[in-house]
Order: structure tokens, then sequence, then C-alpha cells
């Protein structure tokens, strides 16, 4: 259904609205000199405004998609280019929602920065944000790479927006994979283009059903092309190497935020494109796209794991945890492909789990960071004693990402898993059985951090130097590592809500 | 009813962690009260369950994820049969042990009873779940208490240990969770009691993978030679009150899994396999026997005798009838109290003496008598002599198991002559001779919660041994509808 007027605004509101907030920041910022000359000098000392914008922006976003979840709208605006659907609703939800926990707890780090620096910050958060919610909505090529590099380029700034070496390495760093992958990705879309004549993904579905095989080579080189493109942005395998590097040299609170939503993006273009690709699972290289996907899980996966075995820097280690569980969640894509109804909503649900707690963790490193200086993980040693709140989320969200009940990571393995093996395909098992191995070795460098928080320092040991006052994070933060905390036991002990939002979302892209 | 017996000790754990700290040391005080009264209802559902009837009785179900398009219902449903009533009641009983032997722990109580409470729980919810997702839930959350209380309460080199154990555990149920998940979207139900109904036929992998897959976890728990290493290294460095609970319930949970699941949902290849499963039976009694009788350790050594004795359990297993599985569900029992009590005298020892050396230490009957008399009756039992629990179990077995795979029933009976062996060495290295003058300041078992941890398990030992009948009769309905099972394929 083609809308109009007022209906096609409203939506898009959400990303709207978070565009407008980035540009909200800037022109305050801009305007400054004006009202801080005007108002005296209490203003200017009160901080500035960007913080509360940004907020602001962000609840409005929130506000739209919820309306947008509540009415159930749907619908086409752009002609075509973009949708509004559950899919892409649930997704600007998890999206936003992740927006707004960084932009808490990124305040004291950005006040930091000083006001100028910190408006850019909160604009390019919004303006990122903005574009990932108009990317899950995005429904044509052209529209994907538009926003898809508007994401990225957000990104690239906000990387290095730390100041010193480290940032700006890890920003290169970041800005030459990502410019790569990005030459990839539009590679694969050509190939895509060529083979369908149009760039919409509903005609490329069409496309994609009626072929009898002679369009084979390009939607399959399309196809993995796009894959190894996306893969950037979910810390996929073979796309995969900036990850630890930049989550360690990045401002932590930018490395929290490209952990989760910079992940649920690209799986939600990585679906869409792959769904239509595919026309459904109908067309005759739905079986070959499977196996590469298959693939590069298991091979994300293992080598997430490994490299994370012996990383003694709590970043670099949530680095290579987020390939691993990269691959864990392209399980679920690989089902989708090999045609198990399931696999859709299991990413799904996988990525809000996963946001819960991957949140709630870099929450928590982000907090002991800043107090300690350091972000080696002996600095966990005995924070049971010292910080009870930030140890019972830490461990929490450990075995979550582990996947041990009673937790949101627990379910949301259980239920990917359970959508590969539905797909009834022998070697989707076989790939299960990778995965749960690697759990096995995933839990050996989780628990190892999880033990430290109990440990006490060996008596005569040399006594650590001496602590900061308080390891806490100032109220709000902690109400947010509370919520993170909370989420993931809520997920882990009645799912069925998030399951069931899940696969309505999920609907839109099995039942079309 | 049987969601407060699984959920009271992990309530009782919250309270013991919220005490205030000036009364930390009142959280066993605590722990006792909430163990004995998980004990005092598991006892009133094994008196109460009607062996008669059979079944699966008390049951408590509702939907506790539903997402029935996807192939995705998980159950919340606990019910006891004749398998597990013994179980329960067995997990009870030593959790109420474990309690007592650990008055003397006073590291951060709250969090070691705690952890001891919440540890109760997952277990017990593995014996009582009847559906295969929410067992497996059960299954894992073991892992988090057990890794915990080794690495953060035991000796030597716990961190390695409680790490391998937890690799090894987790390891295997990778493999089990595949098995569950593919017998369950094969039936469309992960329901036991409707798998075993109508046993799956067809899956997406051949079905002789998904009886290994399923297997390797409760082999691994069990454990069986080659898969036994992690058990030596856990027992050696856990604290006691781990130790008497791994070896009394945790290894249950293997051959539990075993007789729930492996047989009755895969009867078929559980039959074609049978000869494997007894040549694995019969390497572990054998050469877990012959590895025991080198042992210097006093832990180690009861625990590579587990590694033997729970070869029996394989054993009866894979005669695959009534009387052998019946055999096997008794040995578990009558294994846990016997090698419970084993665990809690070599603690005592060592608590005592500081070592567990067994050429360090001789004589100790002069000055533990009352120690000394309770490990020679424990041992006893252990080598099965009559009149004492472990004879009506190993008896039972061999019974059953005789016609139907002689060779590794042989491999039994030779199993119990090394078993002897090592029993009586030990006890006359350790307690007989002439009285050594390093532990001449000894003082024997005197707190009456070492008394009443021995005790109680010494008593039933004895009256098993002497009157097994209402445990019999229990086990007996238990496993006749497994026996029938596995006649039927």
């Amino acid at each position: 259904m083609e809308l109009t007027g007022f209906a096609q605004i409203h939506a898009i509101g959400a990303s709207v609205s978070l565009f407008a907030g980035a540009g909200l920041v800037l022109l305050a910022q801009l305007a400054r000199p004006l009202w801080a000359r005007g108002g005296g000098g209490e203003r200017a000392a009160s901080g500035s405004p960007s913080f509360a914008l940004a907020l602001a922006a962000l609840a409005v976003a929130l506000a739209w998609s919820l309306w947008h979840g509540a009415t159930g709208s749907s619908g086409a605006v752009l002609e075509g280019a973009v949708v509004v659907d559950r899919f892409a609703v649930y997704f600007a939800l998890l999206l936003t929602a992740s927006a707004a926990a960084v932009a808490v707890v990124a305040r004291e780090w950005a006040e930091g920065l000083g006001d100028e620096l910190a408006s850019d910050f909160y604009a390019l958060l919004l303006a990122s944000a903005g574009a990932m919610v108009l990317l899950a909505q995005a429904n044509d090529l052209v529209a994907i790479f538009v926003v898809l590099e508007t994401t990225s380029i957000a990104q690239f700034v906000l990387v290095g927006l730390g100041g010193g070496g480290r940032s700006a390495e890890a920003g290169l760093k970041y800005v030459l994979s990502g410019a790569v992958a990005a030459a990839v990705l539009l590679y694969g879309f050509v190939f895509l283009f060529g083979a369908a004549g149009t760039t919409s993904l509903a005609g490329i579905a069409e496309v994609a059903v009626a072929d009898d095989g002679e369009l084979r080579l390009p939607l399959l080189l399309g196809l993995a092309l796009v894959l190894v493109g996306l893969g950037f942005k979910m810390a996929l395998v073979p796309s995969h190497g900036w990850v630890p590097d930049v989550y360690q040299g990045a401002p932590p609170p930018v490395a929290a935020f490209l952990s989760v939503a910079s992940k649920a993006a690209g799986f939600a273009v990585a679906l869409r494109i792959l769904y239509s690709g595919l026309g459904g699972g109908a067309s005759s290289v739905a079986d070959e796209i499977a196996v590469t996907v298959g693939v590069l899980a298991a091979v994300s996966m293992t080598a997430g794991n490994l490299g994370a075995l012996w990383q003694q820097d709590a970043r670099r280690l949530l680095g290579y945890s987020s390939v691993a569980q990269a691959g864990n969640i392209a399980i679920g894509v690989a089902a989708l492909a090999a045609g198990s109804a399931v696999g859709p909503s299991a990413v799904l649900f996988f990525l809000a789990a996963y946001a819960a707690t991957n949140l709630g963790l870099f929450f928590v490193v982000i907090a002991v960071g800043r107090r300690t200086g350091s972000y080696a993980l002996s600095e966990y040693e005995g924070l049971a004693r010292r910080a009870p709140l930030l140890a019972l989320v830490t461990g929490i969200c450990l075995l979550s990402l582990i996947g041990l009940p009673p937790t949101a990571g627990f379910l949301a393995k259980l239920y990917i898993f359970n959508a590969a093996v539905q797909a009834a395909q022998p070697w989707l098992v076989g790939l299960v059985a990778i995965g749960v191995l690697n759990t096995a070795l995933s839990a050996f460098y989780y628990l190892r951090w999880a033990r430290l928080l109990v440990r006490e320092a060996p008596a005569g040991a040399p006594a650590p130097r001496p602590a900061p006052a308080s390891l806490l994070p100032e109220g709000p933060v902690q109400l947010l590592l509370v919520a993170a905390a909370a989420a993931v036991l809520v997920i882990g002990l009645v799912p069925t809500p998030v399951i069931s939002a899940a696969r309505r979302a999920a609907e839109v892209l099995v039942a079309p | 009813m049987l969601t407060v017996l699984l959920f009271l000790p992990a309530l009782g754990a919250a309270f013991v962690a919220l005490l205030p700290r000036a009364r930390e040391q009142d959280a066993r005080w605590l722990a006792l009260a909430v163990s004995g009264a998980t004990l005092l209802l598991a006892a009133v559902v094994f008196l109460a369950y009607e062996s008669g009837e059979g079944g699966y009785q008390f049951v408590d179900r509702f939907e506790w994820i539903r997402a029935a398009g996807a192939g995705f219902s998980v159950q919340y449903a606990l019910g006891v049969d004749g398998l597990s009533v013994p179980m329960v009641l067995l997990n009870g009983l030593l959790s109420v042990v474990a309690v007592l032997v650990s008055f003397r722990v006073t590291d951060r109580p709250r969090a070691y009873f705690a952890w001891l409470l919440l540890l109760e729980t997952a277990v017990m919810g593995v014996f009582l779940s009847l559906d295969l997702l929410q067992f497996f839930v059960f299954w894992e959350l073991e892992l988090l208490p057990m890794y915990l209380l080794i690495s953060g309460w035991g000796t030597g080199r716990r961190e390695y240990s409680a790490t391998k154990f937890v690799l090894y555990t987790l390891a295997g149920s990778a493999f089990m969770l595949v098995g569950f998940l593919v017998l369950g979207l094969a039936a469309g139900s992960f329901d036991i009691e409707v798998l075993a109904r109508e046993p799956v036929r067809d899956a997406a992998i051949p079905l002789s993978l998904v009886f290994w897959a399923v297997m390797a976890a409760f082999l691994v728990k069990l454990p069986v030679v080659p898969l036994h290493t992690w058990l030596p290294d856990a027992h050696t460095d856990a604290p006691t009150a781990v130790s008497v609970i791994l070896a009394g319930v945790l290894l249950k949970m293997g051959g539990y899994g075993i007789l729930r699941i492996a047989l009755p949902l895969l009867p078929g290849q559980a039959q074609e396999y049978s000869a494997l499963l007894a040549a694995l039976a019969g390497l572990s009694v054998l050469y877990g026997a012959v590895i025991t009788l080198q042992q210097r350790d006093l832990k180690r050594l009861v625990a590579y005798s587990s590694v033997s004795h729970m070869g029996y359990v394989l054993l009866g297993v894979s005669a695959l009838g009534t009387t052998a599985l019946a055999g096997a569900a008794l040995q578990m029992f009558t294994h846990g109290l016997i090698t419970g009590l084993l665990f809690v005298t070599v603690g005592l020892i060592y608590d005592r003496t500081h070592t567990r050396e067994i050429a360090e230490l001789r004589g100790l009957m002069h000055r533990l008598p009352l120690i000394g008399a309770v490990t020679v009756v424990a041992g006893l039992a252990s080598l099965g002599l009559p009149g004492l629990a472990g004879f009506v179990a190993e008896f039972t077995t061999f019974v059953g198991a005789i016609q139907a795979q002689p060779a590794a029933t042989v491999a039994g009976v030779a199993g119990i002559v090394l078993a002897a062996g090592y029993i009586l060495w030990t006890v006359e290295r350790v307690f007989t001779g002439p009285p050594d003058p390093r532990w001449s300041d000894l003082a024997d078992a005197t707190a009456w919660w070492e008394r009443t941890a021995m005790g109680s398990l010494v008593v039933v030992i004895v009256w098993v041994g002497i009157f097994p009948r209402p445990l019999t009769d229990v086990i007996r309905h238990g496993v006749e509808p497994v026996a029938a099972l596995l006649g039927a394929a």
C-alpha cells in the first residue's frame, strides 16, 4: 500500500526525529555563544543542552516506534524504497533503546570532552542511530547502500572521537576496513541488480523465484559478496578483523554502541536481502548460500572463541566474543536460507537477548575502566567485595554470554539451535554441534572472568594500589545496569513475550 | 508439592545470601534447617508414592515457553516415578549430610551455603523434570554452583579442576542438546512421557547418532572410562561436602539420564549397542579397580573406586532386563550412600591430619576408633558384603546381567574381588598397625554434626542391606515400563 502525505512522514517518523535531533544538537551548539552571552555565566556552567536534546530525540523516536508497534502500521513509502512493518519496528525499538542507554552511560565521558566535542558526539550518535533505524526499513538496494554509508560515516568519526593515538588508529582501521567492505557490498549489489534488472528487494525476490537456473551465478556471487560486505557490520568472518582493535581503541561507549546496534542493523539487512535474494528459500541457490552462511558461522564462532581465550583486556575479549556471538546468530541466518521458518525469529530473539547482555557488560567495563583507568581483566579481582552491584551485573551477563540458565543467553542459544535443527538437514545438525562445542570453549574464558569477581587477593600479596573511593557510577547508570541485568534474567525466565514479538516481526519475512 | 520441593533450597539459598554480615556464621544453621526441611519433604514424597499404581505421580505442569508455531514449546513439568523418587530422597539426604560436614566452613559462609543449596535445587530439578529441555536447563544449572564451590573453597589445583569439570560436562551436554533438539523436533514434543509412549522412528540425522549424542553427556557424567579423567581431579580438589554431593548424586545424574531418557526414548538403538555398552561397563569396572589399587591419595582412591562402581550401573543398563535395570537403579542409590559416607570419613581424617597420603597414615584406629569403624563399615558395604546396602544392588545387577552379558558380568565379579583388595588393603594401611606418635593427639569425631552425618548414612546403609524391600519395590515399578519398552523394540 502506497502511503501519501503525512502518512509518509509518519512511516519514517522514528528516524526523522533522530535526524532532526542530531540537527538540533548541532544548532544548539552553534547558537550557544548567543544565549550564553545573553543569559550570563550561570547557563554556561550548567552544561551543554546536547545531552537533554539527544535524550528527547531518542524518547520521541522510541515513542514513535511504539506507536507503530501498537497500531501495527505497515506500508511502503518513497515508491517502495522504504517500508514500515513489524520487522522494522522491532529493530527500531531495539536500536533506539540501545542508543538511549548508550547516551546515558556516555554522559560522563562526553562531558570530559568539552562542550563542542560532546555535542558532536551526541549528534553523531543520533545520526547513526537514525540511519540504522532507516536501514531496517530500507527495501531497496540503493536505499540500503545510502543509509548504510550514513551509519558508517557517523561511526567512523565516533570511533576516532576519543582523541589520542589509539582512538585515531582504531578510527583509521575502521575506516579502511569499512571502505573495503562497502566496495565488496556494492559489488554484490551490482550482481543482484544485473541479475534482476531492478534494485527493489521485492523485484529481486520475484526474479529469484522465477529463475530456472539461468541466473545462478550472478545470484550466488551477488549474495556471497553481500554477505561478506555486511559481515563488516555483523562482525562476521571474514570481515571481522577490525573488531578487537576498534573495541579496544574506540571510546568505550562507542564500542558498546557498535557491539550491539551495528550488529543488529547488519543482521536486519542481511535477513531482508537474503530472504528476497533467495526468493523466500525457493531459489535454486538457496542451498549453496545456506552452506556458505553455515561455514562463515562455524569459522566465526571458532575464530572468535580461540581469539578470546587468552585475552587480558576486557575490551579485546569482548571484541573476540562479539565475533563468536555473531557466528552463533549466523546459525539462524543459515537456517533461514535452508528453509527453516523459525530462523529469522531466532535471530531477532537472539539479538534482543544479546543487546541486553552486552550492553550490561559493557557498561560495567566502562564504569570500572573510568574509575580505575585500566581495562585489564585483573581489575575485576575481588570485585564482588568492592562493588557488589557491578560484580552481580557482570556475573549475570557473563552467564548469559556463555548461555547458561537461567539467563536470556541460554534461551537465545537454545532457540537458535532449535531453529537450525528444524530445517531438518543433517549438516545443520552438524553446525549446531559445532555451535554447542564452541559454547563449551567460550565457557573457558567467560568463566575465567567470572571467577575473578569472587577471588580474593592471596594473603601476603603486595597490597593493590589504592582503590578509588567507589567504583560505582552515577545514579542513572546504576539504574541502567540493574535494568540490563534484570532484562537478562526476565528474558531468561519469562521469554514468551519477547519470543512472540520476534515471531510476529519475523512473519513479515516468512509469510509475505 | 514437587514445586515446593524443587525451589525450597533455592529460596533458602536466597535467604542465606541475604543474611546480615554480622550474623554470617549463622548461615550454616539456616542451611541445615532448609536442607532438613527439604529432606523431610522428599521423605514424605517417597512414602506417599504409590508404587502399586506406578507411573508419574504428584505431577505439576504448565506451559513455560509458548511458541507453538516455532516448534519450541517448553513445559514446566515435574513428576516422580519409581526411578526418580529414590534419587530425590538420596539428594535430600546427602544434601543434609553435605551441610553437616561443612559446619567448619568459616570462609565466606553465606556464599558457600547459598551455592550448596542452589546446587541441591539444580540436581533436584534434573531428577524431577519431565520435559527434555527443562531437564537440560537444570542439567546446565548445576555447573555454576559446582564451579564456584570447587574453585572457591577447594584445595590444590582447584581452578584447574573446576574448569576441567565444567568443560567436560559442557562438551558432553553440548551433544546431548543436539540429540534432544533432533528428537523433540522429530516427535513434535519435548515431553518425556509422550516421547517414551511413541518412540521416534525417523529424524533429521540417523537415530544411532542421536543415541550416542545423548549418551555422550551421560557417559561423561557417569563417568565411563575413557571419559572419566575429570572426576579424580574434581574430587581431589573439591571441599568435602562437594565431594559427597559429586559422588553421591551428581554421578547418578548420568545413570538416571540413561534410564530415564536414553533407554526409553531410543529403545531400538539401546538394543543395537548393548554389547558395546557392556564392553564399556566391563572396561570401566576393571580399569577403574586396577587404577584404584595404585592410588596413594585417599580421596583419589575413593574417586577411582567410584569409576569402577559406576561401571556396574552401566553393566545393569546394558543387560536391558527388568532385574538388571533394577540392579542398576539400586546401585545408583546405594553407591550414593556408600561413597558419600567414604568421602565424609576421608574428609574428617583430612581435617585432623591435614594429609591424604596413605603412606603417611597408620594406626589411626587407636586414636580415631569411631571414624575408623565407620570407614570400615562403608568399605565393607562398598566391596559388597552381604547384609549391607552394596551387596543387594550388586547381586541384583549380576543376576540380571549374567545371561544377557556374561563376559561383562564376569568382569564385574572380578571387579568385586579387586574392590575387596583395595579396600581391605587401604583399611590395613591406614587404620591398623601400631599407633604412630605423629598422630597421637588426634581427636575422634566428637562434634554432634560429624556423628549425625556419619550415623544417618550408616543407618540407611544397614537398613537397605537388611531390609531392601520398600526400596526395591519402588524401583522395580520404576524400571518395569522401561524394560517393557526395550522388550517391545
